[in-house]
């Protein structure tokens, strides 16, 4: 059944990449005054959406596990945690390319970048913090509490450029009342979002599925040690 | 101007996909990892029981 969802979401996934790719590349013009290096947005905007509700579900999932003191929960948080991030380092460094031809920096230190920055490191460290403690008790606890003072970061994150004056742009999509692309331009963005989506779903569920694996090992060696 | 535009679209392009396959072939080698040391504690485990 797993399987079968996996297959699922990939074929979907593919499908929409494609026909979307084409759509980005061959229907979409050319920004007026960014070229064609605008096209960059339609993977740095979703990767970061992703990114940034991905930590915030794995805040919400390890604020269960505090309650709970449920694994299950802790490692769901961490699966989510985890590919959250790898759609982090996409961001940031899509969004470091686009920069250099638009500012004609690869970085710049305004509110936004440096507040994702923190927000990336924050839960780089959360990772080396989970693969340092062996007790899974401890470790839980520990890495639940990180996430959520992380998730706080990934909060001003998201309002910054609704609350600073930052180099990076302001708001564009017309869901944040940005208005700022034309319908044809905004809708392709969406749909990567759609795809991005279910890629994401597919790396949490077979890391989901490696943590099985891991509490399988765990318990095998237990039993192992008592004889 | 709008060369060095369309070249630096398809590093942005190109980093975002290779990023993504490095992580799915660091997922690949891990569950590989994971499988074998499995089989290995199952093994062991077995052997423990019939002894």
């Amino acid at each position: 059944m797993r399987d079968k969802i996996l297959f699922s979401l990939a074929a979907i996934a593919a499908v929409i990449l494609t026909w979307n790719i084409h759509t980005i590349f061959a229907a979409v013009p050319d920004e007026l005054n960014q070229g064609p290096i605008f096209r960059i947005i339609y993977f740095h905007v979703p990767s970061n959406i992703l990114a940034l509700s991905g930590f915030g579900i794995g805040m919400m999932c390890s604020i269960v596990y505090l309650f709970t003191k449920n694994l299950k929960y802790d490692a769901i948080a961490e699966g989510v945690t985890e590919v959250s991030l790898v759609f982090a380092t996409i961001g940031l460094i899509t969004g470091s390319i686009w920069g250099r031809i638009i500012w004609g920096v690869w970085w710049a230190w305004d509110v936004r970048l440096t507040s994702f920055l923190v927000c990336w490191l924050i839960f780089a460290g959360y990772l080396m913090l989970r693969r340092a403690i062996e007790e899974p008790i401890q470790r839980a606890r520990l890495s639940a509490v990180v996430s959520v003072f992380g998730t706080v970061d990934a909060y001003i994150v998201w309002k910054s450029i609704e609350w600073y004056r930052n180099q990076h742009p302001g708001p564009v999509l017309s869901i944040r009342n940005g208005g700022g692309m034309a319908p044809g331009m905004e809708a392709p963005l969406y749909w990567n979002l759609l795809a991005l989506f279910c890629l994401s779903i597919i790396l949490v569920m077979v890391r989901m599925r490696q943590e099985s694996f891991a509490r399988e090992i765990d318990s095998l060696r237990r039993e192992a040690h008592s004889f | 101007m709008e060369n060095r535009n369309v070249t630096f679209m398809i590093y942005g392009l190109v980093a975002a996909w290779l990023i993504v396959l490095g992580y799915v072939v660091l997922l690949a080698l891990r569950e590989r990892k994971l499988r074998k040391e499995l089989d290995r504690v199952r093994h062991m485990v077995e052997g423990g029981k019939q002894s």
